[in-house]
């Protein structure tokens, strides 16, 4: 009896600490959310609650979708769709047909191959931006969209990797069996490995999702037109108290740009967390 | 055919090696385009002078024998990054497993708080949180009015102050230690359980079977995450250019934050290429040395590639 009560005392400390820690883990999200429905004027008179005193609810998101120098933020939410979903379909599509060639095909000069690969997981991309903007430049590609599409479009590392990983758990006998019954390659590929490996394909798509839709740092030097800002850049902006002084709108926009991440996050959680675990026990 | 195998080796059918490299063929055009062609472009101009508008002019070893004698903002920045990376590293790494640990029990709803905690892993590279976190440490925000009530008056915020700065940026890293506390989850889980069976037969105490069980076997795990995370840590940039924009006085002012600010608003390309090169070198070292030091701390159960 009393080692029941103790356990059960166990417990409920247990999850009253788990609450808390989720509490702080998770109080500036909802700090965001509620300060972009006060009005700017009581904004930083009741900064640390997480109930405003005063509701507000369309004042600040109106403004924010009004835009700034003369763009207005759905330009941007286009701009950063558009940029991810086409930079994440190339970005897992090329992966995948390297991953299969890793992982399923032997041929001449592979392992340096697949040497250069795990290399550009070494370098930080940042290193190559000033070459890739000259590069860019030449191209006459500089502030345009397909400039923040091109870092991502050709497959990456990690995805690679984490494919190559998936690929290597399927046994061979399933693609000789496929190819007995008269499958080409690209038929083994797409009918028989696709199905197995489809968690992979989904984790990389979310991650390819989350990276394109926060990069920062390759749009802030590759565009430089208000027109074509992703919403990275366009929050940048809205920061600057020199040319947007509206805290209301930043944080309204700053919900706005969190929500697909959260959506995704939501409908795909267990992809997230078993591809997650994956790559990191197997590296 | 198995004739033709035995005699040479390393035989590629020609068929192979067609499939292999069209399916290959958009990774190399993206690889030749965006690492290849830039590695190359990259080290001839770390070796010149140039501005962007006039043609490169050869220096030889002049950019990187500035940045080591003469250039106090680069050691300024070095100390910053390094600063940053040995303290959140380890800090992030020793929290996500301790949290780890704690979730690796039965209890009901645990998946809630994997979750709750995860989440700020994935939007911690927005901006919309780096946003948060400057008001948060600003001077009107929460965390003024909270350590003004708490009777610790402030000056200036703990954003404004150089003491404290790079510590809330460090703060914002470790409050992301998500992912690898999910990667230390089912690390641990891999963890046979027999193995703790015996431990508690002999009696042993709880931070004994800590020590001589779970940390010798999440040791691959540990230098795994501890190389990704290192690399990670050198490349800072969003924060301190969207928090602090590297201030006050140059505290928070990243490495990769120099070298942006060299290109993009001195346009000194050469040299911001040499300090490219002087990074991957640091990152290469650090590395090496954790590789050459595996054998004498990480434990790979026997049998194992």
């Amino acid at each position: 009896m009393g080692r029941k009560n103790k356990r059960k005392i166990h417990s409920v400390l247990f999850h009253i600490e788990a609450c808390m820690l989720g509490f702080i883990m998770i109080y500036p999200l909802l700090w965001l959310l509620a300060s972009s429905f006060k009005s700017n004027q009581t904004m930083f008179q009741d900064a640390y609650s997480l109930i405003p005193k005063v509701w507000d609810v369309a004042t600040n998101y109106k403004s924010g979708f009004a835009g700034i120098g003369g763009v207005r933020f759905s330009t941007f939410f286009m701009n950063s769709l558009y940029v991810t979903v086409v930079g994440m379909l190339g970005c897992v599509i090329s992966s995948l047909f390297a991953a299969y060639a890793f992982s399923r095909i032997k041929f001449r000069f592979g392992n340096i191959l697949f040497g250069c690969v795990m290399m550009t997981m070494m370098i930080p991309a940042q290193v190559m931006v000033v070459p890739q903007y000259i590069i860019l430049k030449k191209l006459n590609l500089i502030d345009t969209r397909i400039s923040l599409i091109l870092p991502w479009f050709f497959g990456g590392a990690f995805f690679i990797f984490l494919m190559v990983q998936f690929f290597q758990g399927i046994p061979r006998e399933l693609d000789e069996a496929a190819q007995i019954d008269g499958c080409g390659r690209i038929q083994t590929l797409f009918k028989i490995l696709v199905p197995i490996v489809k968690p992979a394909i989904i984790t990389s798509s979310i991650f390819a999702f989350y990276w394109i839709w926060q990069d920062f740092f390759q749009p802030l030097i590759f565009v430089n037109s208000t027109k074509k800002f992703t919403i990275p850049l366009a929050l940048n902006m809205y920061l600057d108290p020199n040319s947007y002084n509206n805290y209301g709108g930043l944080f309204a926009m700053s919900v706005i740009s969190l929500l697909p991440i959260i959506l995704f996050f939501i409908i795909f959680q267990r992809y997230l967390v078993d591809g997650i675990a994956m790559d990191g026990i197997k590296g | 055919m198995k004739q033709s195998n035995t005699i040479i080796k390393t035989h590629y059918k020609r068929e192979d090696n067609i499939a292999a490299y069209l399916m290959l063929s958009p990774w190399i055009f993206g690889f030749v385009l965006m690492w290849l062609l830039p590695m190359i472009i990259s080290i001839y101009y770390s070796f010149t002078d140039f501005n962007l508008l006039n043609e490169p002019t050869f220096i030889g070893l002049k950019n990187y024998i500035r940045a080591f004698t003469e250039d106090k903002t680069f050691y300024k920045a070095l100390g910053v990054t390094f600063t940053y990376v040995l303290i959140l590293v380890p800090l992030r790494l020793a929290f996500a497993l301790f949290i780890a640990m704690l979730l690796n029990k039965k209890h009901k709803g645990l998946g809630i708080y994997r979750t709750l905690y995860y989440v700020p892993s994935i939007i911690g590279g927005s901006i919309a949180v780096s946003v948060v976190w400057k008001q948060m440490f600003g001077n009107q925000g929460v965390i003024m009015s909270l350590l003004n009530a708490l009777g610790m008056e402030q000056k200036v915020s703990l954003l404004g102050n150089t003491n404290t700065a790079l510590g809330v940026i460090i703060l914002m890293g470790v409050w992301q230690f998500g992912s690898s506390m999910l990667i230390f989850l089912s690390a641990l889980k891999q963890i046979p359980y027999s193995l703790y069976e015996s431990a508690m037969v002999d009696g042993a105490k709880p931070w004994k079977v800590f020590s001589k069980i779970t940390l010798p076997m999440l040791t691959p795990t540990i230098f795994f995450n501890l190389i990704l995370q290192i690399i990670n840590g050198f490349r800072v940039f969003t924060e301190s250019y969207v928090i602090t924009d590297g201030g006050p006085l140059d505290s928070t002012l990243s490495y990769v934050l120099y070298l942006y600010r060299r290109a993009f608003t001195f346009f000194d390309m050469g040299y911001s290429c040499a300090l490219a090169w002087i990074l991957v070198a640091i990152i290469g070292i650090f590395t090496l040395f954790l590789f050459k030091t595996q054998n004498s701390w990480v434990h790979y159960e026997a049998g194992r590639e």
